[in-house]
């Protein structure tokens, strides 16, 4: 054990003297959460729409005028004609349309009604759909107030609540999937660099030769950096709550442990990775490239697992990251127990143990 | 020149001489290309809905059928206690709770108006946005049946402004006409730059670059023979993407495969740049590897792949102008979806022609041949 504590030591005076990569390992997760959960949001809003008004009279004025009133729409300009409200589309300065036909007033006050023209551009389809419900609900309304003495008989009229995030914060959804990230690509990355950086610049030989049990020297490795993330885990948490306003409804001792199982998860995949690599290069390769995107597509947090083909869905399983953010978006923002993520919790654990055993094994093969 | 081109030679040698580096290049973004447009290809089908019905009437009854028959919802649970409600979306089994308060159709008989609550689990954003927007409209569409049916007349429809809508550019919603280009920049990007990041580093480590700075060469060739190496590796690997593109998923650009080469080039060396700047300000590959980690992260995630940059606040939008990602992204966009071609993109090739000038000039400046 004493000797184990030097190993330890000897890996903090490696960190300590690298000031430079200190402290970008703990100001950056500071920056990445400050900027991603002030700026990211699922929600699609103030989109810049154009509009080309061929009737000109004061019904198409109050139509246009309730869009821009809107928050999810913010107008652009209006175009003397559809060509040039194409043009607008094709050099991406508009992403929402509408023609409004000649004679409005005339044709709504005569009872005649009328067609609006809607024009979405669907390069990105759900948020063109999204746009367009958003379009016919101002429509509804308009349609509504236009001539309140009409009495409008059988209303049904739907109250919508947003049930744990009322304003609809992105922050609620990012901070989670921001936390997994970092956690588990930083952790993972380090980790596999340091020990193959001993083995491509010869010193790993010096440390197999030692009284040390080797899985106990890679271990030491991982140490500094599980405290390491402790203090970002910290940090996190007191920028989420203090700063982005998201709050922690559930147990922080809870949060707290489940963040150190997965950075031990992440610390042994770096340890597997390491053991498995002759080259940082290949190292990074795998740790960075191979599990980058993978992260952010499949972890949930971009989009929800449940609708995704189903053969994505049986390759979600192995993303760690997923299992995490699942966890802390229930305990953060739900509130809810260890009751309701114990078989998250358990998968974590089965990734730990898996990953660990892995690294011990290929490391014995490799002194064989 | 000659210096140059044996720089380049030795590159390429290096990155020959080492398979498993080779096979990771290319079959691990290929694999990825393969896989990951299909996450985003979600229909936001089979939204969970718990309904909790006091009224228990023939109108309950119809508007829980249709609401069925939509496709959009799975009925996942019916009954009148609330507690059980709250408890199917705190477990996740529920994304949608729709009570329908007893005495409902009276009410509405009776008082020509009557409330419905709508409960939406807003934890998944997309989910909660799109599903109670279908919500909506499908109770909508039964009020107007409804009402049509009821009195034979319904004054909201007959004098009202009604819509049509047009889909622009992407008729049939195919998800992977966007998605498939935008994660083809994102590989291209993240293997060009990482690998540009670790390399001069690399050398500085190992100790070979002691050779390379006594020797005659000039920095400036030092770093063009290290960048066109990898640039052509670039070109490489764009080529197999968009091959990919066109046979899994039959993506041909609408304005040809021009503008997205000639785009491609100035992208590769502004990100090919960045990649040598980390390189020569990192003093072990380690480094190297978190910084260019940190710049992908805000590269990726507000690229506008992901999310809309029109929601972004002010100075976030500021970020992504000041993203190379972004233009690509854009540019990809407009060219694989609207057909634009070379003339409706200069701008972003103003753009990325500054962005390539200012990041290789200060690759080649910063690099210093004493240590």
């Amino acid at each position: 054990m004493r000797q184990f504590l030097h190993f330890v030591r000897k890996e903090f005076i490696h960190i300590r003297r690298d000031t430079r990569t200190l402290v970008i390992l703990i100001g950056m997760p500071m920056v990445q959460i400050l900027i991603f959960g002030f700026a990211l949001t699922n929600e699609v809003k103030n989109v810049r729409f154009g509009f080309v008004d061929q009737a000109h009279d004061d019904q198409s004025a109050t139509l246009i005028a309730r869009f821009e009133a809107s928050r999810y729409f913010e107008a652009e300009g209006a175009y003397p004609d559809v060509q040039s409200l194409d043009k607008a589309f094709r050099q991406g300065r508009i992403r929402f349309g509408m023609v409004i036909p000649p004679w409005l007033s005339a044709d709504l006050s005569a009872g005649k009604g009328s067609t609006l023209q809607l024009i979405a551009d669907a390069s990105d389809p759900n948020a063109a759909n999204t746009l367009v419900n958003y379009a016919d609900a101002i429509i509804m309304d308009f349609n509504r107030t236009r001539d309140e003495t009409a009495a409008v008989p059988f209303r049904m009229q739907t109250e919508t609540r947003m049930l744990y995030n009322p304003q609809l914060i992105g922050a609620y959804n990012f901070v989670p999937g921001v936390m997994a990230m970092v956690l588990l690509l930083v952790c993972t990355m380090m980790t596999a660099l340091t020990v193959v950086r001993e083995k491509e610049t010869g010193t790993m030989e010096v440390m197999l030769v030692s009284p040390m049990r080797p899985m106990r020297i890679i271990t030491a490795k991982a140490v500094p950096y599980l405290l390491v993330s402790f203090f970002n885990i910290t940090t996190i948490l007191l920028l989420s709550v203090f700063v982005l306003d998201v709050p922690i409804r559930g147990s922080l001792a809870l949060l707290f442990t489940e963040s150190v199982l997965f950075t031990i998860v992440s610390l042994s995949l770096g340890l597997l990775i390491s053991t498995a690599t002759a080259s940082q290069l290949t190292a990074m390769f795998i740790s960075l490239i191979g599990m980058f995107l993978p992260t952010v597509m499949l972890s949930g947090f971009m989009f929800p697992i449940e609708n995704m083909p189903i053969p994505l869905q049986v390759i979600s399983n192995i993303v760690p990251a997923r299992w995490f953010y699942a966890i802390v978006r229930s305990v953060m923002i739900k509130g809810s127990g260890l009751a309701a993520v114990w078989k998250e919790t358990l998968i974590l654990i089965f990734m730990a143990l898996f990953f660990g055993g892995m690294a011990i094994r290929k490391f014995k093969l490799r002194l064989a | 020149m000659n210096r140059l081109f044996v720089i380049i030679q030795k590159e390429f040698r290096q990155i020959r001489r080492n398979p498993a580096v080779i096979r990771l290049i290319l079959v691990m973004p290929v694999m990825q290309l393969i896989l990951l447009p299909h996450a985003a290809d979600y229909e936001i089908k089979n939204i969970n809905l718990h309904v909790n019905d006091y009224d228990r009437s023939t109108l309950s009854r119809r508007m829980i059928d249709e609401i069925s028959a939509s496709g959009y919802f799975r009925l996942t649970g019916y009954g009148t206690d609330r507690k059980e409600a709250l408890q199917a979306i705190e477990r996740d089994r529920a994304d949608l709770v729709l009570t329908i308060p007893a005495h409902f159709e009276r009410t509405l008989i009776r008082e020509d108006a009557a409330p419905l609550m709508l409960e939406v689990n807003a934890i998944n954003g997309v989910k909660a946005g799109l599903g109670g927007a279908y919500m909506t409209r499908l109770l909508r569409d039964l009020n107007n049946d409804i009402r049509l049916e009821w009195t034979g007349y319904d004054p909201m429809n007959a004098a009202a402004l009604r819509t049509t809508h047009i889909f622009r550019y992407n008729a049939t919603m195919e998800y992977t006409l966007f998605m498939v280009p935008g994660i083809l920049v994102l590989l291209l990007t993240l293997v060009g730059m990482n690998l540009t990041a670790i390399n001069l580093v690399r050398e500085r480590e190992i100790g070979t670059i002691e050779q390379v700075n006594v020797s005659p060469i000039r920095k400036h060739q030092f770093i063009l023979g290290k960048l066109i190496p990898q640039f052509l590796l670039g070109m490489l690997a764009l080529t197999m993407g968009l091959t990919i593109a066109r046979i899994m998923y039959g993506i041909t650009p609408a304005g040809g495969y021009g503008p997205i080469y000639l785009f491609a080039m100035v992208y590769m060396l502004a990100v090919l740049g960045i990649g040598m700047i980390v390189s020569n300000q990192a003093a072990t590959q380690q480094q190297a590897m978190l910084v260019s980690f940190f710049i992908m992260m805000i590269f990726v995630l507000m690229s506008g792949l992901y999310t809309s940059i029109d929601s972004m606040p002010e100075w976030a939008k500021w970020i992504t102008r000041l993203n190379p990602v972004t233009y690509f992204i854009e540019v990809m966009r407009r060219v694989v979806l609207k057909g634009a071609g070379v003339a409706d993109i200069a701008r972003e090739f103003r753009i990325m022609g500054v962005f390539a000038t200012a990041s290789i000039t200060i690759a080649i400046v910063g690099y210093h041949k004493r240590s």
